[in-house]
């Protein structure tokens, strides 16, 4: 059975995966922007926080860094793409590559420890909160934070622009949108949310490490389509709080996973279940909806003569 | 769908329920590793067998877990959550990136990491003698003091030594400096030769000649990739060469100290054995290889001018032959 430890453990990494499921779902879903930046931000949001961290910063103003690199990143991917007219897949994947180099010049090596650090975290654990509990609370603050501030970002007249940009460019264009100044700010606001991902995440682990970013897209991706498919959402406040459910929800499927060696499964299976968590999660809804249906179609046969 | 997925997770409980009785008296070891790679792979192997060699063996009176984090570090976090919800006796954590998210969880379970190669960079212990909290194990450090012990028997009046590094290369600089310190408290001069690029590193080798009594080799990646010059210089020159890894010997070294991964692990599976018998994880000290093996090249020392004495030849646990 999960043991309270684990549990927290996949709440706490959930609503940071949260953070980034926020910055997919800009660039994917709003922007209709396919951003592959983020396996290169969400470790650079974490080396850049953790380099300032060992020497000396604020924990805050270090993470605050962190989000102000990630934005930067994201604009790098957005200015290839808008001004050099680079294919928007291909200019992620430069960027993404790029950060690489960038990330081992930032931290001077592959690895910063940030164990007996005072991090964010620090000042909680005065406070009475059991130690599995505090990560749990302060990201869940920082988390509705975050998700108050998109949400009204989202409602706001350049929310809207943006919205539109990403739903009929040409369209937006007519309106007198300046679409290419839009996809730059959203792309910068997705990849700010990934470093800021980063950073809480080398924080909490205690550790900075150049290869942390792998497959950081694919389980955001994950967690968007996951919490989507659970919650259908149809406004943007929903999509929101469908992130981190996904995320959270994606976090307590591997929980599981690492759980159930007795029927069988063992550490290498893990990704072959998460994919298969994952496929079931997309899929279930519209079978249940086509059975419905069906059955709705059988009653309506049953019931003409 | 809320209703499917609260039934999955209602399965998923009671068969956990089901799953977790086992007998109370076993001892359980939980071991992880950041990705699954021959040398790590090894010093799993290497622990088991070494604790049911001594007498905790799987099945019977140990209880062991396994997961691999498959290089993903978000992974490695929840495996180190769940490690400790789990409460075993001792977790062993293989590589810096596992041993870190594990340090970073465990309070009060005891810790022993494996293969980390700066325990006291990566944060996990203060000092190497002395840790202060519940976490020790085993450092894969290049064992310097004992490879130089070995150049010094075969070259037992050496006043200088040289060394090529690279010094983008953060390991080797690390190396360097310590092998300076080292050698510094032993009245030894080590002469550096810097190569960025292997196509650097013959003349880097070349600026040796003439200043030093023998050439060692850290594992600098930039010139063991390029070896073969360096021990050329070192024919032509008369200097012999000697190398931290036991591949290089095969390439033309005169002799290097190596070590297997599998006894790093006998040597992990022996500090958890340690452990699991009673005694304190406090204060014990965090161990370096020791299992080392000599591998040596009498041809290329011939060619380097230099004759191996028969003591040190057969001291060696493979001698081996270049060309």
């Amino acid at each position: 059975m999960l043991s309270d430890v684990a549990l927290y453990g996949a709440l706490e990494t959930g609503l940071i995966y949260g953070l980034v499921a926020f910055g997919i779902y800009i660039s994917f879903r709003v922007l209709n922007f396919p951003d592959l930046t983020v396996d290169g931000s969400f470790p650079l949001g974490a080396a850049v926080a953790g380099v300032l961290i060992i020497h000396g910063w604020n924990p805050w103003l270090a993470t605050a860094a962190a989000i102000l690199a990630g934005m930067a990143a994201g604009a790098v991917t957005a200015l290839l793409n808008v001004k050099l007219k680079i294919l928007n897949l291909l200019a992620s994947i430069l960027t993404m590559i790029a950060l690489y180099s960038v990330n081992l010049r930032v931290m001077g090596r592959p690895n910063i420890a940030l164990l007996s650090e005072d991090t964010v975290l620090t000042p909680w654990y005065d406070l009475g909160l059991s130690y599995q509990q505090v990560p749990v609370v302060l990201f869940s603050l920082i988390c509705l934070v975050a998700l108050v501030l998109l949400w009204r970002f989202m409602k706001s007249e350049t929310g809207l622009a943006m919205r539109a940009t990403g739903a009929n460019p040409g369209m937006a264009r007519a309106q007198g949108i300046a679409t290419g100044g839009m996809i730059v700010l959203g792309v910068a606001v997705s990849n700010g949310l990934v470093g800021l991902a980063g950073a809480l995440f080398a924080q909490s682990q205690g550790a900075a490490d150049v290869t942390m970013g792998v497959g950081v897209i694919v389980i955001g991706l994950a967690s968007l389509i996951g919490g989507e498919a659970v919650l259908s959402p149809t406004t943007v406040l929903r999509a929101l709080i469908a992130c981190v459910i996904g995320a959270i929800l994606y976090r307590l499927a591997i929980a599981f996973a690492l759980n159930a060696d007795y029927i069988g499964l063992q550490a290498q299976d893990l990704n072959l279940v998460t994919a298969v968590l994952v496929t079931l999660a997309i899929v279930l809804p519209g079978a249940r909806n086509s059975l419905r249906a069906r059955l709705a179609r059988k009653r309506m046969q049953g019931g003409q003569p | 769908m809320p209703k499917l997925i609260l039934r999955a997770l209602a399965a998923t409980l009671l068969l956990s329920c089901l799953g977790s009785a086992h007998a109370d008296n076993d001892k359980v070891v939980a071991i992880t590793q950041i990705v699954e790679h021959p040398a790590l792979d090894a010093v799993h192997e290497g622990i088991k067998d070494e604790l049911t060699e001594r007498g905790y063996v799987e099945g019977d009176n140990l209880k062991l877990m396994f997961e691999s984090a498959q290089g993903n570090v978000g992974i490695a976090a929840q495996i180190a959550r769940k490690f400790v919800g789990a409460g075993p006796d001792v977790i062993v954590a293989i590589a810096t990136p596992s041993a870190q998210t594990v340090a970073a969880a465990a309070h009060d379970i005891p810790v022993v990491f494996s293969a980390v190669t700066d325990p006291v960079a990566a944060r996990l212990v203060k000092s190497l003698d002395t840790p202060d909290a519940n976490i020790t194990g085993v450092t894969d450090m290049l064992p310097l003091d004992k490879h130089m012990d070995m150049v010094l028997k075969v070259v037992p009046d050496a006043k200088t030594i040289g060394t090529v590094y690279n010094p983008g290369e953060a390991n080797a600089v690390a190396l360097v400096d310590q092998l300076d310190k080292l050698l510094a408290k032993r009245g030894i001069k080590l002469v550096k030769a810097a190569a960025t690029k292997t196509s650097e590193v013959l003349g880097a080798a070349r600026s040796l000649v003439g200043k030093v009594d023998a050439i060692y080799l850290t594992t600098d990646n930039t010139v063991i990739s390029a070896a073969e010059a360096v021990m050329s210089v070192g024919e032509r020159a008369k200097i012999p060469v000697f190398a931290a890894d036991t591949a290089t010997v095969k390439r033309g070294a005169v002799a290097a100290l190596g070590f297997d991964y599998y006894d790093v692990g006998r040597q992990t599976g022996g500090m958890v054995a340690d452990i699991l018998d009673g005694k304190p994880v406090k204060g014990m000290p965090v161990q370096g290889v020791d299992t080392l093996q000599l591998f040596v090249n009498p041809g290329a020392a011939k060619r380097m001018g230099i004759t191996l004495s028969d003591d040190f030849v057969s001291s060696a646990s493979e001698v081996v032959d270049s060309e």
